[in-house]
C-alpha cells in the first residue's frame, strides 16, 4: 500500500518545473526529493530535462539580416538629426 | 560592450550609433519570438520588430525609468504586434498567453505510465526513461533536433523557452516582457521543455 502523501511518477514529472525553479513548498520538495531518491526512473528523467535545458541553451539566437539593421540604423540617423 | 540602463538610454539620446546597433543585434531574437506569439509568419515579425523600434525611439525622451529599458521595450514589441495581428485580420485568443492551464497537456504520454487502479505502482513508469548516451548528446545533429523541436513548439512556450533558455533571462524578466503571471510563464516554460525533451529522448532512443 502507498503512502498517500507520497507521489506517483505522473505526478512528479509535472512538478519538476516547479521544483528547478524553486517554486515547489517545502513539504513538497521533500516529497519529491524523497522519491526522487528511491526511482531511477524520475532520476533519468530529471536528467534527460537537465540535458534538454543545456541543449537548448547552446542553440544561436536568430540574427539580424545586414540589410534590417542598415534600415534601423538609417532610422537612427534620421530620428537623431 | 555592456551598457547599464542608464548609460544605455543616454547612449541612445545622445544618437550613439553603436549602442543602438548592439542593443538591436542583441534583443532581435528574442523580439522576433515574441513577435511570433501574434503574427503568422516570420517576414511580419521582422516588420512589427522594425516598427517597434522606430515607436521606441519616437518614444525615447518620455521613457522614465520606471521599468527597465527591456522591459517597455518589449511591452510596446507586444502593443505593436497586436496591432498588426488585428490589422492582418488575425484573431489572437487572449489564452495564448494568459490562460495556459485551460486546456490540460501531459508532460510525458499518459501511456508511458501504469494505470491509476495497478495494484502496486499507480502511476508508476511503465516505460522509464534511461540515460542518454553523453557522446550522442554532443554531437552537432543532436543540437539540430533541438532546435527543430523548438521551432515547432506552439508560438507562446517558444518565445517562453527562447528567451528562458536560449536567451538565458530570468523568469522575472520574462513575466514582465510579456505581462504574465508567475504560474502562466512556469507552465508555459514546463510544457516547452518537456516537449523538447521528448523530442531529444525520442531521437536518442
Amino acid at each position: 500500500m502507498m503512502d498517500v502523501e507520497a507521489l506517483n511518477c505522473q505526478e512528479l514529472v509535472e512538478l519538476v518545473t516547479d521544483y528547478l525553479e524553486g517554486a515547489l513548498a517545502p513539504g513538497d520538495v521533500r516529497r519529491f526529493e524523497e522519491h526522487l531518491g528511491a526511482c531511477d526512473g524520475c532520476q533519468a528523467y530529471l536528467e534527460q530535462l537537465r540535458a534538454t535545458i543545456r541543449l537548448t541553451g547552446s542553440l544561436t539566437p536568430d540574427d539580424l539580416s545586414a540589410q534590417a539593421e542598415s534600415a534601423l540604423l538609417d532610422a537612427f540617423r534620421t530620428w537623431h538629426s | 560592450m555592456e551598457y547599464r540602463d542608464e548609460q544605455l538610454v543616454a547612449a541612445l539620446r545622445a544618437g550613439d550609433e553603436e549602442a543602438f546597433r548592439t542593443v538591436v543585434r542583441e534583443w532581435h531574437s528574442s523580439m522576433l519570438r515574441v513577435a511570433q506569439i501574434f503574427v503568422p509568419t516570420r517576414s511580419l515579425a521582422e516588420e512589427v520588430v522594425q516598427e517597434t523600434w522606430l515607436r521606441v525611439l519616437g518614444a525615447l525622451d518620455r521613457f522614465e525609468g520606471r521599468s527597465s529599458l527591456k522591459t517597455w521595450v518589449f511591452r510596446i514589441l507586444v502593443n505593436t504586434a497586436k496591432t498588426r495581428a488585428q490589422r492582418e485580420g488575425r484573431v489572437v485568443p487572449f489564452s495564448s498567453l494568459h490562460d495556459p492551464t485551460r486546456i490540460p497537456e501531459a508532460a510525458v504520454e499518459p501511456e508511458r505510465f501504469l494505470p491509476d487502479d495497478h495494484d502496486r505502482h499507480p502511476g508508476g513508469w511503465s516505460a522509464p526513461p534511461r540515460a542518454l548516451p553523453e557522446e550522442r548528446l554532443v554531437a552537432s545533429e543532436t543540437r539540430e533536433v533541438i532546435a527543430a523541436a523548438v521551432e515547432k513548439l506552439p508560438a507562446n512556450q517558444r518565445a517562453v523557452i527562447s528567451l528562458r533558455d536560449v536567451e538565458g533571462w530570468s523568469a522575472d524578466e520574462v513575466r514582465n516582457a510579456l505581462d504574465l503571471s508567475e504560474v502562466n510563464q512556469r507552465v508555459l516554460l514546463h510544457r516547452a521543455r518537456a516537449k523538447v525533451r521528448s523530442a531529444l529522448e525520442d531521437y536518442l532512443r
